[in-house]
């Protein structure tokens, strides 16, 4: 990322984040999802006569049920979120291209990044000593650059990381225009889509003249302890601490309790800021996440006690009562410090490798 | 997890179209897997890093450079490491960065086009946070003279670090390496100039790192593979003390600095350091002297390849060569009806040959292995045939194997498995410590025809009664066939048999599974064998039950009474040298090759014999070469390329005895207890001896005595290695690899009670024995392991791991059943004195059984199943 010092944002938010554990929104989709809403509500008037069926593209209720989702952030802001985050999971030209809509990628991201921006200025407004940030959320899609499809041809790929470059300045470029003040590339299960991203973002800044802070969150997606693309904790965080980002951390698939030790590895080897949001323990048979708000909260607050965390919120199946439950039982709880770590060459493969 | 590397970083470079001609006919064939296997074996033999170069005129190297890389992007034992995307070409590095997810180097870059190029490449390289190596390079050539590489490197590193933004740290100077002893006066002082040079970058440029191609420096020399490695090893001797970090070099060509005869070393290190004019021409006079290691090449006999294919199938079956057999198998299919035809025709020919053979004694065991290989390779690849005709492959039967729940052996398994597949039965191999109801549901899942339980431990023979009580409640048919060490005719007949109606056979080796699998699954035969088999084990039950002790129980009281009296008055207990907990973890293969007891092993192969005459024997003495070959031949692979880690942990301590307990203490105090290992009495009237307990060799209190706790293995990577033969249908390398790390553990355990004795308890300091000599244990001391026959009971061995923190300190584990993981272990106790030695506790009665379990913590019923091959009596 170019040398900015005049970089505002960076620098209110690294202030922040030396001072106390910063609270991150809960899940979007776990939201939506209790309203039941069926394809109509998808489509609203605009897109009633749309070819394809669209119900399940949340992004797209950004535009359709605009009121939804600003009430959404606001719950999530109301119950102590400093960072709440767009509703633009899926908004890239790549995976709107599941329901024909890679054209209003762009309005999606814009659209949904004014929505953020507005209820939080209302916040920030009101509590002027807690500031709220927009964090413009850039999701994995759902191909992989890094994996073949097809266990027949492994050397095939779905996707170039090209095409993921193009995609992501395009969603990057939307979101700064509809004022996000953060980027957050999340829920990676595939370095090299991340690094796509990273790409991306830096040719978006490039373009656009200006930077903002970066938080990067990775997802472990089972017990191995690997990303989906093999990597450990570690190798992924050298695979992607180039961009220098505000904040690295761990998201979704797992719920706090498998979580932890990955988390407090993350938080040993990683000099930037360390992010987490957990998913509401693993999902039960019926697909839902059933962990609750207090239960969920003792081990949250037990990473902060443990000087593991600089930010946390919550992933699939988290509500307002979770963040509530946060970011009260955080409140005076020291952050985590920055280590100062040896400089040394940080290579990786699927496994780190540290030169002296 | 983290690697973390000391000193020098080897950079992998075989597979670089421009340094190895292998690979680039590989990648020119575009025989992608057997490149794929060339990355893998370096990764095995070590590189850190693996260079990736396809820069060939006549390959479109952009195309290959992004498809190998997608390749190896699926392969985690080679991706594991990082990758040095290594081309002339900008596009090419390009393209390599958008495959891969690591953080690689980019080799390379330079100020050779001049400044504009180089920084538009060293922003995008940062783009992708890749690091950069950096020639020292300019547009007027490659730098030669300390002076103008530390220019040019200095120069690079002010426009990547200060303009830029490239972090220090991700930088790697390469400053030129070039051939010295050309005969050309210029080019004699280029290795003085190299290490100058890294020298003073290393100094002023700081977090950089220097790297090179090594073997440019000895190009005067090819041909000569001695010298240019002895030259290698002086280069780098200097290159590293001044600086340099890293290196693209072969490390299979490089001497060790010492082992490099004195003249020689001198020469090289005169040219190297350029001492004076006339080192060039001296090290060339000297060359021929020690090039006289090449050897002579082996010419295969290939008559047999002019024959039909049908008999070449046979031979390399007959002979396990697996060269030809895809091309053969190929050449079959091309001409039969339907693949399958292949496998019923001319494979099963071949291997009814192979069971021929061994039947009649004239193949062995392992050869029949061999010949295994080659049939699973050429099913292997009828296989996509097959499937693609959605056919039925036709067998003789399928049967679902495993070692039961809490054991980790199946070498014997493995064995059985392999031996049943050469006849055309398809088994489906469940591992080891497969639990009862995985057994049985795969068992239903797969519509399985026979179920085998294989153990080792005795404690797996109550798993194996277990599973068949479970087989009967859940109202199975299948026959059940027992094998593995423990197991034997009369266990079976008298505790699993009466469990289960439906069939339960006991196999007591290898060759014996056919017959018996055959006749199971026979329509005409099954009803008459079973019946034999039940009428003979009625029999046993009835000799069984008739079978008086041989000699009387006593009282555990009597026998205490006649317990072994050492005369302790007049014997003082040796001090150890070293008390406490001592982890052995650079022992090397060579170190303990030298005290395998290489008897056993040939046993693991079916072939009986004392070693060393079963060599010469008249009838298995070639098998049993070629079998000895092999295994060193492994073990010279496992020890170049340090796959298999043997580690041990010891621990001496303070300790006396106190009835037929030995109390361990913390510390000379004598106060504070560490653990308590309890011991048994043999309880059965003794009239010249006494009843022996092992407790009985430690001095009561008021004698300062001392014990002693053991845990070895081979390598705790002893089940990758045998999974990756697994994956390469490689069968007799699978069980080689087991059964190898086996000996290296039993070694251990010797060359560790001989270093106790010597050195670290130290009684015995001037024992000087040969290896038969320690084999038949004539020394002083003895080193009991729980499980066998002088202390029966297996759960104490978690008193040893509780001693040495074993599973901490080694990462050895103990099972459910407190069998040890690895398989290749062994772990026991020390005992110093003179007259302490081996013998069974065999039988004891309920009233010991009783005292132990108070003693032990466990209920009378826990203690009765773990001592339950040693009841004299029925427990109730």
């Amino acid at each position: 990322m170019p040398n900015n010092s005049q970089n505002n944002k960076h620098e209110q938010l690294s202030a922040a984040l030396k001072q106390r554990i910063l609270i991150l929104d809960g899940a979007m989709g776990t939201m939506i999802q209790a309203h039941k809403f069926e394809e109509q509500d998808y489509r609203g008037e605009r897109f009633k006569d749309w070819h394809v069926l669209i119900k399940g593209n949340n992004d797209l209720l950004s535009l359709t049920k605009p009121e939804i989702i600003t009430e959404i952030h606001r719950s999530f802001l109301a119950a102590g979120a400093d960072i709440i985050e767009t509703n633009t999971f899926n908004s890239t030209t790549i995976s709107m291209e599941d329901y024909d809509m890679a054209s209003i990628s762009r309005e999606v991201n814009l659209e949904s990044a004014k929505l953020a921006r507005a209820v939080c200025d209302e916040f920030s407004a009101k509590t002027p000593e807690k500031p709220r940030y927009v964090a413009g959320v850039l999701g994995p899609t759902s191909k992989t650059c890094s994996l073949s499809p097809d266990v027949n041809d492994p050397g095939y790929r779905n996707i170039t990381f090209d095409k993921l470059v193009t995609a992501y300045v395009e969603s990057t470029l939307a979101l700064m225009e509809g004022g996000v003040d953060i980027i957050l590339i999340e829920t990676i299960f595939d370095t090299l889509n991340a690094k796509a991203a990273s790409f991306a973002v830096e040719e978006a800044f490039e373009q656009a003249g200006r930077t903002l802070p970066v938080m990067i969150s990775g997802t472990i997606t089972d017990a191995s302890g690997r990303t989906l693309s093999g990597q450990t904790t570690e190798a992924f965080y050298n695979s992607i601490r180039h961009i220098k980002p505000l904040s690295i951390g761990l998201n979704c698939a797992l719920g706090p309790d498998l979580l932890r030790q990955y988390v407090e590895e993350l938080s040993r080897v990683c000099e930037t800021f360390v992010s987490v949001h957990p998913n509401a323990g693993l999902p039960n048979e019926f697909g839902e996440y059933d962990l609750e708000a207090d239960d969920m909260a003792k081990e949250i607050i037990d990473w902060g006690k443990s000087g593991f965390i600089n930010i946390v919120g919550g992933c699939c199946g988290t509500t307002p009562a979770h963040i509530r439950a946060f970011a009260k039982g955080l409140e005076g709880t020291a952050p985590r410090k920055l280590p100062e770590l040896e400089v040394r060459m940080r290579l990786s493969g699927l496994e780190a490798c540290n030169l002296n | 997890m983290t690697q973390q590397i000391a000193v020098f970083t080897n950079v992998g470079e075989r597979t670089n179209v421009t340094g190895s001609a292998m690979f680039k006919r590989l990648i020119m064939e575009e025989d992608y897997e057997t490149a794929l296997n060339v990355a893998r074996e370096q990764v095995e033999n070590g590189a850190q890093v693996i260079d990736i170069n396809m820069d060939e005129a006549m390959l479109d190297s952009k195309a290959a450079m992004v498809k190998f890389l997608n390749l190896i992007a699926s392969e985690p034992d080679i991706s594991k490491v990082p990758i040095m995307v290594d081309s002339s070409k900008w596009e090419v590095i390009e393209a390599g960065l958008k495959c891969i997810q690591g953080k690689a180097i980019v080799n390379s870059i330079s100020l050779k086009e001049g400044e504009e190029p180089f920084k538009h490449q060293a922003k995008i390289i940062k783009r992708f946070g890749a690091a950069a190596v950096v020639m020292a390079f300019d547009t007027e050539g490659q730098a030669d003279t300390a002076d103008r590489k530390y220019e040019i490197c200095e120069r690079s590193y002010r426009i990547l670090v200060d303009e830029i933004g490239f972090a220090p740290e991700d930088i790697i100077f390469d400053p030129n390496i070039f051939a010295v002893a050309t005969g050309i006066e210029e080019h004699d002082n280029y290795a003085v100039e190299f290490i100058e040079g890294t020298r003073r970058i290393k100094q002023n440029l700081p977090y950089c790192k220097v790297s090179g191609g090594v073997s440019n420096v000895s190009f005067s020399f090819r041909g000569n593979n001695p010298v240019r490695e002895a030259i290698h090893s002086v280069f780098l001797y200097h290159a590293i003390k001044a600086g340099m970090d890293m290196g693209i070099v072969n490390a299979g060509q490089l001497a060790v600095y010492d082992d490099i005869p004195e003249e020689l070393r001198k020469a090289v290190e005169d040219v190297i350091l350029n001492t004076d004019p006339g080192a060039g021409e001296r090290l060339v006079e000297l060359a021929p002297k020690y090039s006289g290691m090449a050897q002579a090449e082996r010419v295969e006999d290939l008559e047999w390849r002019t024959w039909s294919v049908e008999k070449r199938l046979e031979h390399a079956l007959v002979k396990g060569i697996t060269t030809f057999i895809d091309e053969d198998t190929e050449e079959c299919r091309a001409g039969a009806d339907k693949p399958i035809h292949v496998i019923e025709g001319p494979l099963m020919d071949g291997m009814n040959v192979v069971g021929d053979l061994f039947g009649a004694g004239k193949m062995f065991l392992p050869q029949v292995v061999k010949s295994a290989r080659v049939m699973k390779r050429a099913v292997a690849y009828l296989d996509p045939f097959i499937e693609a005709e959605k056919e039925e492959g036709a067998t003789n039967g399928k049967i679902v194997m495993a070692t039961v729940k809490g054991d980790v052996h199946d070498i014997g398994k493995n064995i059985v498995g392999v031996v049943l597949q050469c006849n055309n039965y398809e088994v489906i191999d469940l591992g080891v410590m497969v639990p009862a109801d995985k057994i049985l549901q795969t068992a239903i899942d797969e519509k399985a025809d026979i179920i085998g339980l294989s153990g080792l431990i005795t404690p797996s023979l109550d798993e194996m009664v277990h599973v068949a009580k479970e087989m009967k409640r859940r109202g199975f048919e299948l026959p059940l066939m027992i094998g593995g060490a423990t197991t034997s005719k009369a266990h079976t007949a008298v505790k699993i048999e009466p469990q289960y109606n439906k069939g339960v056979v006991y196999v007591n080796n290898a060759s014996r599974a056919v017959g018996v699998v055959s006749n199971l699954l026979s329509k005409e035969h099954k009803a008459e064998f079973l019946a034999k088999t039940t009428a003979e084990y009625d029999k046993v039950r009835e000799q069984q039950a008739r079978k008086k002790p041989r000699s009387k129980p006593v009282t555990i009281q009597r026998a205490r009474d006649n317990a072994a009296k050492l005369d302790w008055d007049n014997y003082t207990p040796p001090v150890p040298k070293k008390l406490g907990v001592t982890e052995f973890k650079n022992v090397s293969i060579s170190t303990l090759r030298k005290y395998i007891d290489w008897t056993p092993y040939f046993m693991t192969w079916s072939i009986a014999g004392k070693y060393p005459r079963i060599l010469t024997d008249e009838v298995v003495g070639e098998q049993a070469q070629s079998l000895f070959k092999d295994a060193n031949d492994m073990l010279d692979e496992l020890e170049k390329s340090g796959s298999l880690q043997p580690l041990g942990v010891i621990g001496l301590f303070p300790a006396n005895r106190v009835g037929d307990d030995i109390e361990i203490y913390t510390d000379e105090t004598r106060k504070e207890l560490l653990t308590t290992s309890c011991h048994l009495r043999q309880q059965t009237e003794k009239t010249d001896f006494a009843n022996y307990c092992l407790a009985d060799y430690i001095a009561p209190k008021g004698t300062p005595d001392y014990f002693g706790a053991f845990a070895v293995t081979g390598g705790l990577e002893e089940d990758d290695l045998a999974n990756a033969f697994d994956a390469k249908q490689d069968d007799y390398n699978k069980i080689m690899v087991k059964a190898v790390a086996d000996r290296l553990a039993e070694a251990f355990a010797e060359y560790l009670h001989e270093q106790v004795r010597k050195e670290y308890w130290g009684y015995a300091p001037d024992e000087n024995l040969p290896n038969d000599e320690l084999i038949r244990e004539n020394y002083q001391g003895i080193r009991p392991a729980p499980g066998y026959p002088a202390c029966p009971e297996h759960t104490e061995k978690k008193k040893i791991w509780q001693l040495l923190d074993t599973e901490k300190r080694i990462g050895m584990q103990l099972t459910s059943s407190y069998a040890m993981w690895p398989g290749a272990a062994v772990s026991g106790w020390y005992f110093s004195h003179p007259q302490a030695k081996y013998y069974a506790v065999a039988a004891i009665q309920k009233d010991q059984v009783e005292d132990y379990a108070k003693r032990t913590n466990m209920t009378l019923a826990e203690a009765e199943r773990w001592l339950s091959p040693n009841l004299g009596y029925e427990p109730e």
